[in-house]
């Protein structure tokens, strides 16, 4: 059992709400992916448009943990205050703790992460930080009192899967202990599959779902793969080798 | 009073948050969350939160998210 701040998810798969081709679609996704969480985030809406309200129901109706952002800010104040605002509005103390440092790659700024989450956790948020693979950031995390880190598989929208597959094993290996989601880059249900066998405890994937050209079905097979990657993961694979062994026994074979 | 409002001029009677809103045409069960010069301002307090000319004053709704 992995708990997320004392919560345990119905589902190891965490979904992303945006880019769908419409809120039907997202639904859908949703619902056949068994999401255990979504992500939302807070932006400014049209003047009279009243979107956020009808999204909001939406959400609502779906009956899902909710994960609000802090997409696109780049400093600590912007993230701070974003993470404020999500609070009241969505109702939880939850909050996926973005702050970019580089723009064409979405790098986390790991040195405002730090700081940002520093001060939310004293203010009484459950942060999750979307961070890079970095060992003595996570560490820093951490100690600035996050129970729960988010390594990037490979920026974000990209769909490269995990791009620092020694990194990701160092991170899982260092903090067992750690409940980790591997968030970003993740393109196919392979990628997710191979986060899970590494041992991560959950994915969250957004673009690969939304983007795929038939999204319900995608949020299934990702579902499917968080599953078995799970599944292989407990079952303790075995030692990668570099040269061939038999697999059918050689005693006993003919000479012929 | 002139103030931004999401990047936007208005030309604005009201005093305070609360008074903003009202008069921009959001009723008080609307989603959203507040926020002016930078510093969020929580739904309890608007109405004790007095407006300047040239505030710059955030409101933000929820939307899809990654």
């Amino acid at each position: 059992m992995t708990l997320f701040y004392g919560t345990e998810l119905s589902s190891r798969l965490m979904l992303g709400t945006a880019q769908y081709p419409s809120p039907e679609i997202l639904a859908d996704a949703v619902r056949r992916a068994g999401a255990g969480v979504v992500t939302v985030s807070l932006r400014r809406e049209a003047a009279g448009t009243r979107a956020g309200q009808a999204f909001w129901a939406l959400i609502r109706e779906l009956d899902v943990p909710v994960l609000p952002n802090t997409a696109g800010c780049h400093t600590v104040r912007e993230a701070v205050t974003t993470a404020q605002m999500a609070r009241e509005v969505f109702g939880t103390d939850w909050i996926k703790l973005e702050v970019i440092g580089e723009s064409d790659t979405l790098q986390p700024d790991m040195f405002a992460l730090v700081e940002a989450a520093r001060i939310l956790t004293e203010d009484g948020f459950r942060v999750f930080p979307y961070m890079t693979e970095d060992l003595v950031g996570a560490e820093r995390l951490l100690r600035a009192g996050c129970e729960v880190l988010m390594p990037w598989g490979a920026p974000i929208g990209s769909g490269k899967g995990l791009n620092n597959l020694f990194g990701l094993r160092a991170l899982r290996a260092h903090f067992p202990d750690i409940p980790m989601v591997v968030d970003a880059g993740i393109g196919v249900p392979s990628h997710a599959a191979q986060a899970m066998e590494l041992g991560y405890d959950a994915v969250l994937i957004n673009t690969a779902v939304a983007k795929a050209g038939d999204p319900a079905e995608m949020a299934r097979a990702f579902a499917m793969a968080v599953e078995a990657g799970r599944m292989a993961y407990i079952a303790d694979p075995m030692e990668e080798r570099d040269m061939a062994v038999p697999s059918t026994p050689v005693i006993g074979q003919a000479v012929l | 009073m002139q103030i931004l409002v999401n990047d936007e001029r208005h030309d604005v009677t009201a005093c305070d948050l609360a008074a903003l809103l009202d008069e921009l045409g959001y009723d008080a069960t609307a989603r959203i969350a507040t926020a002016v010069d930078g510093c969020f301002v929580a739904a309890g307090r608007r109405a004790a939160h007095p407006l300047h000319d040239g505030a710059r004053v955030e409101i933000l709704a929820p939307m899809q998210g990654g």
